[in-house]
């Protein structure tokens, strides 16, 4: 069978299960978007590439499956860096097809060229320039191998021109092996047996999730074994959702926003089993007073995580669902272990310091609390909902008050930290689960980078709300002016915001402004309920700040509490 | 510590731009990098000379493993192994100096590649010592061009 370029990567997608692609067309693109009606998958055109990147990106943590985005060469390339940086520090598969100047022309400066494959070779799992049309159905198959396989990541395919209008003979490989890329899934049993009577031995054992649990589909074995062997938890921002936020072993998130409880834990545990986590600046604080009287377990699929940051005493190089289920395995060699009794005193430590230093915040008088607002979309969705959020304030409030009850239910950029991530995130999830409610939690700051997407969610009618903790401010930052910079509010008093309202219907959406608490809960029903997408504007606290806060270079220890 | 790492890749576009690039990414040294192709077609070795903390050469050696396009990696520095580089170096030879120079030259066990009235080009192969001894003793007639290949290396078969 005898096809074009552009037909081979449509029928290819098509057979890697792809349904969904999010893209801008282009020059360089025009023979791929020729043929998109020929083929079923179905393309949603973003207001700007990288939109499609992050929506891609959403679509991929909220199902598990790759995202798949499509854009033109040049300008188009170039604006999807910031998606594909976003993707690579937290291990999204996402494959990005770029489109590039014909083959003769590239080196020439040609109009709309540019050398991405060059620019994105640093923030993709790998990269591709396909500059011969027999090798593009394999490359397409490696693509999807290498982002959805080991440590997940973005791969970015660049297609010229000419190579999509050439015709070749079709054939797509079934499966593929690569000499120079074999991750280990398999957990070194050895190690395994040492840390499970590392685990056996301990009094203060304490689980420190990551996304990486996420990924491999392990929360379900995680809680598990966190229940029987009565383990206290605790998780990364992108490890929330892999143990339930309303279990009684849970201690929240960990870190520079960390609950009071996590931290203590992590610095009085004796053996800490970290599971696909990389042990981030964030997570740490100061890295030789981390976790100072425990012993290290550190599961990862990626040998790179393994004594990158700190030395641990057992690493095990493995994808966390393996690892775990080896781990139940030779726990339960080692007999009949009364472990509620043996954690009796520890759990009860843990839980004493929840309550002496719950998640809190003083009742706002003139103005809305942000985590008011969080805590009351917990209760209104269940915690049923997914939730994106953009970065800064919003971010930490989201991951603090809202109650993560099952993995893939918060899209939020962890390691590079992208405003305006949230909103196309959320477009992605949504397309992904139609009969979901999808909510962006918004800075006004943050949703102003890449609120041009409305026009993509009323285009295909994704119900996506936004929720602006509207402070006037970009908080975060003068978070830390406040603190650390004698309020020199320098540059992050946001003077000039648009009316979101009127911003919201200029795009056909619904807009809501909310000032006073006690309509906090009516609106968000009213627009949960909506078939349209909607803008929530609440005015909150403008000078409200995240708590606990471990200074940067820290110790965890050193909390500033409310 | 220096260590020498030797790398097989894949010889496709980009790749020593997926090492050089990743070196400098992470604020890791390269002292001297080779490249060559193998016996294999479309395989190549790479050489590379570091210097770092051990906890720095286990992160450099796990990232190039991790890179798609590399093959293999082994630490050669604790491993028994040749090791060699070649120089090529122009150095002043008038009449008067010439004769002092070809004595070095037999010592050293080195060639002359190139001659001239005036100047003679050697070409020296050896570990970095001996390049480092055989420099100190032409420095002194004014060596004019200096060219090296960065060292490439082998595992010795016995690793008694």
């Amino acid at each position: 069978m005898e096809l074009t370029g552009a037909q081979i990567l449509l029928e290819s997608l098509t057979r890697e299960g792809v349904k969904h692609i999010f893209g801008f067309p282009g020059g360089a693109v025009i023979d791929i978007y020729n043929e998109i009606p020929n083929y079923p998958v179905q393309h949603f055109l973003v207001r700007h590439e990288q939109g499609a990147v992050h929506a891609a990106d959403g679509y991929a943590r909220s199902t598990g499956k790759v995202g798949v985005c499509l854009v033109t060469s040049g300008p188009g390339a170039t604006n999807t860096v910031t998606g594909i940086a976003t993707a690579y520090m937290d291990s999204i598969p996402v494959v990005i097809f770029t489109g590039q100047v014909p083959t003769p022309l590239i080196g020439n400066d040609a109009f709309q060229e540019v050398d991405i494959v060059g620019i994105t070779r640093p923030c993709t799992k790998h990269n591709y320039l396909v500059k011969d049309i027999k090798t593009l159905a394999r490359t397409i198959k490696e693509a999807f191998y290498i982002a959805s396989t080991g440590r997940p990541g973005p791969v970015l395919v660049d297609l010229p021109k000419d190579v999509m209008q050439t015709r070749t003979t079709y054939s797509y490989p079934e499966s593929i092996s690569l000499r120079s890329y074999n991750p280990n899934y398999i957990p070194n049993r050895k190690q395994v047996k040492k840390a499970a009577r590392m685990i056996s031995k301990a009094e203060r054992p304490l689980i420190y999730a990551g996304g990486g649990v996420i990924s491999s589909q392990a929360s379900e074995i995680m809680s598990r074994l966190a229940r029987r062997y009565s383990i206290p938890v605790t998780a990364t921002l992108m490890g929330l959702g892999s143990f339930p936020g309303n279990d009684p072993l849970w201690l929240g998130m960990l870190g520079m926003h960390g609950t009071y409880a996590a931290n203590m834990a992590v610095n009085n545990s004796d053996v800490l089993i970290s599971v696909g986590a990389r042990f981030d600046d964030r997570v740490t604080g100061k890295v030789n007073t981390f976790a100072p009287r425990a012993k290290i377990i550190h599961v990862d699929i990626d040998p790179t995580s393994i004594r990158k940051n700190v030395s641990v005493h057992i690493p095990i190089v493995s994808d966390c669902l393996n690892a775990l289920q080896a781990m139940e395995e030779e726990l339960d060699a080692l007999g009949d272990v009364d472990w509620q009794a043996k954690h009796d005193s520890w759990i009860k430590t843990t839980s004493g310091w929840s309550s002496e230093h719950p998640l809190r915040y003083d009742e706002g008088k003139e103005f809305i609390k942000p985590q008011y607002v969080l805590e009351k979309i917990y209760e209104i969705t269940k915690g049923e909902a997914i939730i994106s959020t953009e970065v800064g304030q919003n971010q930490m409030w989201a991951a603090q008050f809202y109650r993560y009850h099952s993995p893939r239910t918060l899209l939020t950029s962890g390691g590079l930290g992208t405003m305006g991530y949230g909103f196309p995130a959320a477009i992605g999830a949504q397309v992904a689960h139609p009969d979901k409610l999808v909510i962006d939690i918004a800075g006004d700051g943050s949703i102003q980078m890449n609120i041009q997407e409305m026009a993509t969610a009323m285009s295909y009618k994704l119900p996506v709300k936004i929720v602006i903790l509207n402070n006037g401010y970009l908080g975060m930052v003068r978070q830390w002016q406040e603190l650390f910079y004698n309020k020199n509010y320098c540059s992050t008093c946001l003077h000039l915001n648009p009316d979101f309202v009127k911003l919201a219907q200029a795009f056909g959406a619904e807009g809501y402004l909310v000032e006073k608490t006690e309509d906090v809960v009516p609106v968000l029903k009213k627009a949960f309920s909506s078939p349209l997408p909607c803008i929530i504007d609440i005015r909150v606290e403008p000078e409200e700040n995240v708590y606990p806060m471990v200074p940067a270079g820290a110790s965890l220890t050193e909390m500033l509490l409310v | 510590m220096r260590h020498v790492l030797s790398v097989l890749v894949e010889n496709e576009p980009g790749v020593l731009s997926r090492v050089a690039g990743l070196f400098s990414g992470r604020g890791f040294n390269i002292d001297s990098l080779n490249v060559g192709p193998t016996l294999e077609q479309g395989v190549s070795l790479m050489t590379i000379t570091t210097h770092g903390e051990e906890q720095i050469i286990e992160q450099i050696v796990k990232q190039l493993r991790k890179v798609v396009s590399i093959i293999k990696v082994v630490d050669l520095t604790d491993l028994k192994s040749v090791e060699r580089e070649m120089v090529l170096l122009k150095v002043n030879a008038d009449d008067a100096k010439r004769a002092e120079i070809l004595r070095v030259v037999d010592i050293f066990r080195c060639k002359v590649v190139d001659v001239s009235t005036d100047e003679i080009t050697l070409e020296v192969t050896g570990d970095q010592g001996k390049i480092q001894a055989i420099v100190n003793l032409l420095q002194r007639f004014g060596i004019k061009e200096f060219a090296r290949t960065g060292t490439v290396a082998l595992r010795r078969s016995m690793q008694l």
